[in-house]
Parts: structure tokens; sequence; C-alpha cells
């Protein structure tokens, strides 16, 4: 209305159409910030300690409703195919609902996670599930974004509620610490995220990603550098926020210093919104530029599977490990990206969801071991875990060698499937340094199985580890490890279904019809 | 006078948000105070911003200068945050530097 | 009856999901047994199998293919878990889940006491399942699970003893060495599919013959790398002979008789596609072949520790198979597979056996004259030793005799190798076999114990010795007083001996190479292997003229080592307090017989061995942790060089797509 009085007021201008909201659309949005609201003031109102953690309940159950109303959106594109809402701002297609339900799984898993978290360290309050709902929020705001400025807010509100989290047990020096970093790096990427959407925005006269893949269609620009220089910066913010060399410094600092349920968030949540964001903006929208920066993702790709896989070896502390090899898995993620092809896109996005299974799990597993105070992470905590909690470091086990891609787990087909797109693609080498780099992180998840697995014959008196407390696995975190164990073998022995869903979710960009 | 003869193009606002975020992005590098780095960042943002405006005088399109409004409110909520992660550390640690937190590393 | 073809698998993968949840409450031995009991029902459904396979006739009739459902949909193709039975799986299963059924027999009296006995059956219970996922995956992609789920168990056997430190390493070793192995194989499924469109086997016979020589070639080339690895062959074999940590009867069924042997299996499977590449190729295979055969055999001379000895042998007699791949002698690879794997298993369970009864004893020099306290592990283990010195008409003779012939027809100088190996094998078995079960017992010189108290506990051992029922307890009793009392050991352990004896004595039936009516496996496999097998033309002069050769090599090597660890020991037998000096006595006899150079050759395969081979697999660990530490540094934990780095990546970037840009 307000904006319907400016324009009469203004001469000569025209007056500006408010668009429809297709708010059916939007759905999976409103349902994360709704819920996140609700159980911010319900919070307020109820007693901040209770035995049930019925705050993590409810964040399930939000994310649970964001699956829900994803389903007729689903059912829609399906049938009708992709469309786009509120002035082609937003884009309903396969690949956003897809990587929603991603991002929504995460969120349920990571709250579990953050339960008995939270009892453990004398943490109170609902304000992690609800920064942790209004970061989702964000992160599949970037996944359905068809306007680079939705896709910048998505990625600002995203960052900004995982900079809390990870300053959020206050009382550590290293969670402050972690916070400061990923703060200050992660604006300063922004900036240049920002800069890059600039300079797209002068080179091709929209922010919309609709019309930029049109102009670039339909135009050859005389003088691409603005273009050109905007493509670089925009991988600068991407490559920060998916932890990508040589943007990934933040990285082991920040997954070290941050509580573990939300390192399990960061790691598949966030990194899920950042991938998606990727391969709309440059493989749906700049796909008739991808001469142009393919060689560059592909060196991004080849860094951070060799700097990833090669620095993770040398590290003694299990945080950090696994934070180094999510930069590796960023790396054969962004093998996908670097095809440009609907292969690599939907080899990407099944490594995405089996991804988050795995890496999710295991920080559930980090966050048990850690015990209070967050603390115990080195690889000398896990030595004979096997003995003295089989089951736990059975389940660990297997979220490793998942990640490790052995056969029979999600992992092994997540790896092959973006080797196969590289190959289709015609980018031998990169697929052969993916395999190298296979190699040599499988020594890490490895090292990891055999400290569990060693001394778990001998007599008490020789393991170091004899003293210790058993660890309590809260029922919650249970259920998610559970859940994330399932997922891994069950995609690893029957992949199909997952397999069409993301082969049926290629970004596609529509324009609205209103 | 030569200067109000020769109008002042597009391209000079260009160059002067280009500066403006390099002086940013440079600050950021050599100050070790957490608050002037992240006026910094301030800095870069409000450059982006002459940016958009420029361009969307040029391209006679409403749309970048509607960006404005968006960025300055990121700009808002990053400073509420920023401040408030800053301050956070400063208050347990009075006078700390960003060179100062490297607890954690290798 | 082949429709029961899921069964095989089937039943050792119920034992052990049962063993992997009940296996601590069966405890010792009910979970040995019911380990047992499986793979013995996986034996049983073989041969139903196979009787099948054999009763039914027409073309294509012993090819049989079983799909289970569909695994992988990938692109425009997809792969199934299905099943393949044809001559040569069948064989293959025949021989793994017989030869796996006995070993799991001996090791419930072998690990019977361990704490960890449910454990190893777990994973022994697995092993057999991934193997026959391995023989009988209609894919190669199947195979390639199988060949890690062996791998896999094979890691943890070995290491089944964490609490040693070599056994923990020794399982690193063959993981990495595997790893090299295991590249080349999977970039050779994924060379396969895009030249052929498929990874089913069926499909591969029918298309390789159209396929472009340097496809073929490269293809074949990663195949045997990935054979290479698996199958211990030079340069890869470091890992085998150190694997030899873990319990004995992992060693008799993954190091000797069926986990090695995959790499070979897997050749002969593709052999239409190696038929379709170079030659050089096959010469490649029979030259590494060749070359591992004498290396190995050459340090399998200079070893004190009879698990060593044995251990390099195998490396040696699987590059005898590898020749005779090379030689385009596939029937005659397997057949010497399926000898192999009667007696090599039967010698390290021989061994086992023997280590058991002397308390954990694995070094030569500290036995001796062993047969009259073991009668029946002496009786076995030289019928073992007869059959891999290849002295007829034991069955090892026959098989090492096809693959000296197809050797022959190769090249004479593979040929001439194949027989100073021929001769060097017999002479190091016989130096085993004298040495342990021969001359004067040096087990009782081993205690600091007065003579007259060990001369009386040895006659107790005498008598405990004539009973063949003694229990490990009373090892594990022995062991803690640091004193040896050789014993027998239990039924189960020796029934396995006296099956897989006999076995390897009259193993050589299945393929008898002097009556064509006689060569059954031959037959029976010559529909597999028909586009790689390379027919013979020699004379049947000249067959018997290599075959006496061969035998004289044999007797020879024998001879020798009689004459060198025998007699001497006889003669030195009018008790010497210093026996032990004796044994070092031996070892300058062979300095003299082999002259310094040939000792120093000797020592030198061994430090080759144990530092270049060795030090390259260490020296990539080593580089690639080099690396790391160094860019560690880069991580310095101040968010500014963080900040730093963000922006000089930024600044890269714009500079590489705008100078890319320029420049297009």
């Amino acid at each position: 209305m307000t904006l319907g009085l400016l324009a009469q007021a203004g001469d000569g201008v025209a007056p500006i159409d408010t668009p429809g909201v297709a708010w059916s659309a939007l759905s999976p949005i409103l349902v994360l910030i709704g819920g996140a609201i609700v159980l911010l003031v319900v919070g307020a109102l109820a007693p901040r300690r209770s035995r049930i953690g019925w705050h993590a309940m409810l964040t399930v159950a939000v994310a649970g409703g964001t699956i829900a109303a994803v389903v007729p959106l689903w059912d829609r594109v399906h049938d009708d195919g992709p469309y786009s809402a509120v002035a082609s701002a937003v884009g309903v297609d396969g690949f956003s609902l897809f990587v929603t339900v991603v991002i929504a799984v995460a969120v349920a898993i990571a709250a579990l996670l953050t339960d008995g978290y939270l009892r453990r360290e004398g943490l109170e309050g609902p304000e992690p599930y609800v920064l942790m709902l209004l970061s989702a929020a964000g992160a599949v705001m970037m996944a359905s974004a068809n306007d680079l400025i939705v896709m910048f807010l998505g990625l600002e509100i995203m960052s900004i509620a995982v900079y809390v989290l990870a300053g959020l047990h206050l009382r550590r020096r290293r969670s402050g610490e972690a916070a400061v970093k990923y703060f200050v790096l992660g604006s300063f990427s922004s900036a240049f995220f920002l800069y890059g959407v600039a300079l797209v925005y002068g080179a091709t006269g929209s922010t919309n990603l609709v019309r930029i893949a049109r102009f670039l269609a339909a135009n050859t620009l005389a003088d691409q550098g603005l273009l050109i220089a905007g493509f670089a910066l925009l991988l600068v913010g991407f490559g920060f926020k998916v932890a990508a060399v040589p943007f990934h410094s933040w990285t082991p600092d920040v997954y070290q210093g941050s509580p573990s349920p939300i390192v399990a968030f960061m790691a598949s949540g966030v990194k899920a919104g950042g991938f998606a964001g990727l391969l709309r903006v440059f493989v749906a929208t700049f796909g008739t530029y991808r001469l142009d920066w393919q060689p560059v993702v592909y060196g991004i790709a080849v860094l951070s599977l060799v700097v990833g896989a090669v620095l993770a070896v040398v590290q003694t502390d299990v945080k950090r490990m696994l934070a180094y090899s999510s930069i590796n898995h960023a790396g054969f993620i962004l093998i996908g990206v670097q095809a440009a092809t609907d292969e690599g896109v939907t080899a990407a996005l099944f490594y995405l969801a089996a991804y988050t299974f795995m890496v999710a799990g295991a920080f559930g597993v980090v966050t048990v071991v850690g015990r209070r105070g967050d603390g115990h992470h080195h690889l000398d905590d896990y030595q004979g875990l096997a003995r003295r909690q089989p089951l736990l470091a059975l389940v660990f086990a297997i979220f490793l060698l998942a990640q490790a891609g052995v056969p029979l787990t999600s992992g092994f087909l997540a790896k092959f499937y973006v080797v196969e797109a590289a190959i289709e693609a015609r980018s031998f080498w990169l697929a052969l340094v993916a395999m190298v780099s296979a190699v040599v992180s499988a020594f890490l998840y490895l090292r990891i199985v055999l400290v569990m697995y060693a001394g778990a014959g001998d007599g008490a008196d020789t393991d170091p580890a004899a003293g210790r407390p058993r660890l309590a696995v809260p029922a919650a975190a249970a259920i998610a490890l559970v859940v994330a164990v399932a997922a891994t073998i069950g995609i690893g022995l029957v992949p199909d279904p997952l397999t069409r869903t993301a082969r049926d979710a290629t970004p596609e960009l529509v324009a609205a019809s209103d | 006078m030569i200067l109000a003869a020769t109008p002042i193009s597009a391209s000079w606002y260009l160059g002067l948000s280009a500066l403006l975020f390099t002086v940013g992005a440079v600050g950021l590098l050599v100050r070790r105070n957490p608050l002037v780095m992240f006026m910094c960042v301030e800095l870069m943002l409000n450059a982006v911003n002459l940016t958009f405006v420029t361009f969307a005088r040029e391209l006679d399109d409403v749309g970048g200068q509607v960006v404005v409004f968006f960025v300055l409110v990121v700009a808002a909520a990053e400073v509420v945050i920023g401040l408030g992660i800053i301050v956070g550390i400063l208050r347990r640690r009075p006078g700390a530097t960003a060179d100062d937190l490297s607890l954690l590393k290798g | 009856m082949v429709e029961l073809t899921w069964v095989i698998p089937a039943l050792p993968l119920l034992g052990f999901l049962l063993l992997l949840a009940f296996g601590r409450r069966l405890g010792d031995p009910l979970a040995g047994w019911l380990a047992t009991a499986t793979v013995g029902g996986s034996f049983a459904a073989t041969v139903v199998v196979f009787l099948g396979l054999r009763g039914a006739d027409g073309g294509d009739a012993h090819r049989y293919t079983q799909t289970l459902f569909t695994w992988l949909p990938a692109g425009g193709f997809s792969v199934d878990v299905g099943f393949l039975v044809d001559p040569l799986s069948i064989t293959m299963c025949l021989f793994v889940t017989g030869t796996a059924a006995l070993i799991h027999l001996y090791s419930i009296g072998y690990m019977h006491g361990d704490e960890g006995f449910s454990r190893f059956f777990v994973y022994m219970n697995l092993f057999v399942f991934s193997m026959l996922v391995l023989v009988l995956g209609d894919n190669l992609l199947l195979t390639f699970l199988g060949w890690e789920g062996v791998g896999a168990c094979s890691y943890f056997l070995i290491a089944f003893w964490h609490t040693k430190e070599a056994n923990a390493s020794a399982g690193k070793k063959a993981f990495v060495t595997n790893r090299i192995g295991d590249w080349g194989y999977l970039v050779a499924i994924l060379l396969t599919f895009f030249a052929l469109g498929s990874i089913t086997y069926t499909d591969i016979f029918a298309g390789a013959g159209g396929l472009a020589t340097t496809t073929a070639t490269a293809i074949a080339v990663l195949l045997v790398i990935g054979a290479i690895g698996k199958s211990a062959q030079l340069p890869l074999y470091v890992w085998l002979p150190d694997a030899m940590a873990g319990p004995t009867p992992v060693s008799a069924l993954i190091h000797a008789a069926t986990m090695v042997t995959a790499g070979v299996y897997l050749l002969t499977r593709m052999n239409p596609v190696i038929a379709q590449a170079s030659p050089w190729v096959s010469t490649t295979i029979a030259v590494v072949g060749a070359a591992t055969a004498l290396f190995a055999a050459t340090v399998a001379v200079a070893q004190h520790d009879i698990k060593r000895v044995l251990a390099y042998s195998t490396v040696s007699q699987l590059g005898y198979m590898f020749l005779a791949v090379g030689s385009g002698a596939y029937v005659a690879a397997i057949f010497h597979m399926v000898t192999h794997a009667f007696f090599k298993a039967l010698l390290f369970l021989g061994s086992g056996s023997v280590i058991h009864g002397m308390g954990g004893e694995q070094d030569m020099r500290r036995m001796g004259g062993l047969r009259a306290l073991m009668p029946v592990t002496a009786a076995t283990f030289i019928v073992g030793w007869l059959a891999i010195a290849g002295v007829p008409p034991f069955s090892g003779f026959w098989s090492k005799d096809e693959v000296l012939l197809f050797a022959w027809e190769k090249h004479p100088l593979l040929w001439a190798v194949g027989l100073v190996t021929a001769l060097l094998t017999a002479f190091y078995m016989g130096r085993l076999v004298f040495l342990t079960f021969f001359g004067e017992p040096r087990w009782r010189r081993a205690g600091t114990h007065p003579g007259g108290e060990a001369e009386q506990s040895a006659a107790e051992v005498a008598d405990d010795g004539g009973g063949a029922t003694s229990t490990a307890t009373a090892v594990t009793a022995v062991a803690a007083e640091q004193e040896v009392h050789p014993h027998e050991s239990p039924w189960t352990m020796t029934v396995p001996l006296v099956v897989l004896a006999g076995l390897s004595l009259l193993g050589g039936v299945i393929n008898l190479s002097f009556l064509s009516r006689l060569q059954v496996l031959e037959h029976w496999l010559e529909p597999v292997v028909e586009a790689g097998e390379h027919h013979l033309d020699s004379s049947s002069g000249v067959k018997l003229g290599l075959a006496v050769v061969a035998t004289v090599a044999s007797l020879v090597g024998i001879g020798l080592a009689s004459v060198l660890y025998l007699r001497r020991s006889a003669a030195d037998r009018p008790a010497e307090p210093d026996i032990l000096l004796e044994g070092w006595h031996y070892d300058q006899a062979v300095s003299a017989f082999a002259g310094g150079p040939g000792r120093r050759f000797f020592d030198a395969t061994t430090w080759f061995d144990r530092h270049i081979v060795d030090g390259a697999v260490n020296g990539v660990a080593a580089l690639i942790r080099g690396l790391g530490g160094v860019a560690r540094g880069l991580q310095s934990g101040y968010v500014r060089s963080y900040a730093l780095g963000v922006a000089a990546g930024a600044v890269v970037l714009v500079a590489v797509f705008v100078l890319r840009g320029v420049a297009l």
C-alpha cells in the first residue's frame, strides 16, 4: 500500500506494480520462520528448563512440517512443471524442494543432538533452536532464490544465525573465538558476494536470475569484464560458504571451536544451502558462460580435494580432522558442479543428501564423546571406544567408512556418481585427483577407526582409557544417530529412490506468469 | 572551470566505489581492533551500495536503488549480531585484539 | 538345482549376522561350531549346484545367471546384484567353501581359549561371504565389492591381536598396498563401461572380440595392476609376509588358499579381454610372475620364522600362477590354484599346529625333532611338503608340470626361471621340514632350566604327545612357565590336516596331463577360457622330458636340503650342549654351500624387501605427512591472515577470470 502511495506521488514515474504473493510457494520458508517465532514466544512464556526436551521436539515437528509443506509443491511441480512466484523472485522447482528437504533433515538431526548437549552443558532456552530454524529458512531461501538479492538475503539470514550459534557456548573461550572468526570472515566474504551481485547487475541490467539467463543467452557482450569479475566475486562468496580452498581457512577453527551439534548443522545444512546457491547461480543461470567459469571451479575443486585430504591426515583433534575432511567433501561436490551437466547436478544433490546424514551423524558421535565441557575431542579420547561402548564405536565407524567411500554405504555411491559425472564431462584428470584424494583421506578415517578398535582385546591394565566413565548417550541423540545410520546404510543398499528423486531435481529457471 | 565542463561519468562513481571497497578490505587486513575491522566491513558494504546506485541510474532501473535498502537492513542486522559477539569477547578479555584470538589453529 | 546358488553366499552371511548378534553369548566353542556349520552348509550347497550344472547339457547350459535385484541405476545402465554360475566360478566356490569349512573346523581348536573367539569367527564368516560374492558376482562391480570385502576382513584379521604393534602396522601396510591395486581395478571398471557400455561378464565375453587393441590393452593393464596388488606380486607383494602377524588359520585361509588368488581369478575371468590386448601384456604378466616366483623363493631360503617361509613360498607360488596366466595357460593357473590351496592350507595349518604345540614359538631354530611328538602333524606336513616340492604323484607335481610346460612354449627362459624356482622351493621346504620335524630337539634349550629337569619334562611331553587329546589350556599354562612342551593338537585340528593331506596327495587327478581323456578340469573349464587359452603344440616327448627335468630338479632340491640340514644334524646328534650354536653352523653351511656371494644375495633380497619396497610405501605416507605439516603452518590461527587468504583468493580469481576473458 505504501508503495502504491509513493507511486501515485511521483510524477512521470510509472506506477509500481506490487507483486502478488503466492503464499503456497513460500510455505516451506514460512513454516520454518513461523515455527521459529512460535518457539521463541512460547519459550519466553513457558518454564526455561523441563525434563522433556520439548524445544527439540517442537523443532523436529517444524522440520517435519517443512517437509510436509514440500510434498504438495513437489506434486504440483511434478504435474505442471516448475513455476516461479513473487515477481519471479522465488522459484519452485524440483531442485529447491529437494534441497529444502535435505536442510529440514539436517535441522531435525541437529536439534535432536542439541537437546542432550544443552542439558549436559547447563545451557538453556529455546534460542539455539530458534536460530537454527531461522538459519535453515535462509538456506532454503538460497535454494529457491530466483533473484540475486533474494539469494544475498538468504545467505545473510543463514549466516548471521550461524554466527551466533557458533558462539553459543559463552563460557568456552574457543566457542567465542570461533564466533568472532566466523563472523569477521563471513561478513568479509559476504561483501565480496554483494559486490559480485552489483557487477552482474551492472553488466546484465537485472538481478533476476531468469532475466539474467535470458539476457546472456540472447546477447553477446562486447565487454565481458564486469560480468566476468562478477562471476569471480560471486564465487568467492559461495566458495566461502561451502568451505572450498582457498576460502576454507575458517572451517577448521570454527568447526573445532563451535558446539558440536551446531557443527553438525553447519556441515550439513549450511553447506547444502551454499551449494544450492552455487548450483542455481552458476549452472542454471550462467550456464551459457560455463567455458569461462568451469576451469576456475575445476581448480578450486582440485585444491579442495588435495588440501582437505592432506591437512586432515596430520591432525590429532577429531573435530579438526572432520573439518578438513569436510573441505575434501566440498571438493567432491564441486566436481559435480564443475561438470555443469544434469548428471553433475544430480550427483551433487545425491552427495549433499548422503553427506548430510554421514556428517551430522559423525558430529553426533563427537558430541557424545566430547563429554561435559565439549573438550574431549583428541584422538586419544577415542582410544578403545569399541570396547567400552561397542555400539557407539560401530555407529561412528559406519559414518567414517561411509565418508571414506566404502561400498554398500551411501558415501560410496555419492563418490561414484560425482566421478562418473566428471568422466562423462571429460574431466579425466579431475576424476583421477578425486580418486587419489579419496585414497589419502581414507587413511584418516581408518586411523580413527583403528584407534577406536585398538586395545579392544587386551587386558584392562594396559588400557589408558580404562578408568573413563561410560559415556551417556541421550535418548534424543540416540534417535538421531539411528536415523542417520539407517539412512547411510539404506541409501547405500537401495539408492534407487534417492537417485531418481535427485534426477527429477535439476534447477529450472521459469519466470512468473503473474 | 574545466572541472565543471567535464561531466562526471558513471565510471567515476564506479571507480570511487571500487576504491572504497578496497580501502575497506585493506583496512580489515591491517587493523587489529575487532570493532574497527567490523567498521571496515560496513565500509565495503556501502561501497557496493554506491555501485548499485550508479548502475541503477545508468540503466534507468529502480531495482538497483531498492537493493540499497535491503543491504542497509542486512548491514544493520550484521551490526547487531557483530557487536554482540565482539562485545561478548571484549567483556571477558578487555582490550583483546583480533590477533589475541588464536587459540584455534593448525 | 542351480537355483540354489543364492544359498551359497547366504549361509555364511547368516552365520555372520547370527554371530554378530549372539556370538558373545554362544561363546567358545559354540560360536565356532555355528560358523563351521554355515560354511559347511555352503559347501554342501555348492556341491548341489555343481552337480546341477554338470548334469545340464546343451550350448550355454554350463552358464547360469541368477539376478537378485537391481542395485545401482546409474546414467544409462544399471548394475544388478546377480550371480554367475559357470565352470570357473563353481570350481572356485568348491575349493573356497571346502577349504574354508576345514579351516573353520581347525580354528575351533586353534582359537580355543582366545579372548576374541567369537569375534574371530564373525570376521571369518564375513570373509567367506565376501569371497563368495567376489567369485560368484556376475559383474565387475559386484566382484569389486567382494574384493574390497575380503580386503577389509583381511585387515581386521591381520590386526586381530592388535595388542602387538607389528600386527597393527601390518594391517595398515596391507591396506596401503592393496589400495594401489584397487585403484587399477576401479579405473578398469570405468574403462570397460565406456568401451562396452556394460560391466556384466556375459556382455564382456560377448563384446570383448570387438574391442580395439589399445582399449583392451589399457583395461588389461589396469586389471593386472589390481591383480598384482591382491595377489602379492612384485612390486606390491610387501604386505603378504607381514600379514602373517594374524592368527595362523587366517594365514591359511586368506593369505594362502583364497583371497590372494583373487587376482589370478580376475585375470582368468577377463581372459577374453587379455586375449584382445597387445601381446606384451601377457608377456609382462608372465615376466612379473616368473620374477616374483624366483625372488620370493630366494628370500624364503633365508627366513627363520616358519610362517615367513610359508608366506614367501605363497608369494612364489602365486608367481607361478601369474606365469601360467601370462603363458595363456588359464586352466593350468586354476589347476595350480586349486592344488596350491590344498597343500598350502595344509602347510599353514600344519605350521599352526606346530606353533600351537610349541606354545607360540615360530622360530625354526628352536624346533627340531618334533616328528615323534606330533606324528599326525608331521606326517601330513610331509605330504604337503612333497606336494609343493613337485614330487610325483603328489598334486603339486601335476599342476606345476602344466605351468612349466606352457612356460616352455612361451619362452624357454621363463621355463628356466620356473625350474630354478622349483628347485629352490624343494630346497627351502626341505630345510623347513628338516629343521622342524627332524634332527635334534632344540626347544629344550629354550628354557633356562638345568639339563636334568628338561629331560624329565621332555619325557612327560612324550607321554602327552602319545595321546592326541591334550588341550590348549595346557599350552597356555606351559607358555606361562616359559617352558616348551610340544604336543599333538586336538582332533578338531588334526582332522582338517588329514583331509587336506589326502587332497594334496590326490588332488592331481582332476587334471592328469598324460591322457587327454583324463584332463577333466581342462574340458570342464574350456568354455570359459577358450578365448585366451594357448594351445599346446609340443610333442609328447618334449612333455615327458620337461616333466622328468622338473622332477629331477625337485629331487635335487630335497637332496641338497637333506645334505645340509638332515645329515649334519644327525652327525651332531651326540648331545653337544650348545645346540643353538649348531643352528648357526647350519647357516654357515648354507653360506659355504652358496658361497659368500650367494649368501649375500639372499641377504640382499631380504634387504631390498625391507628397505626399498617397504621404504617406498612408507615414503609416500611420509611425504603426505610432510606436506600436511608445512601446510598446517598457513593455518596460523590469526583471523587477519585468514582474511588475507580470502582476499588473495578473490584477487586471484578475478585476475584469472578477467585474463581468460581477455584471452578468449
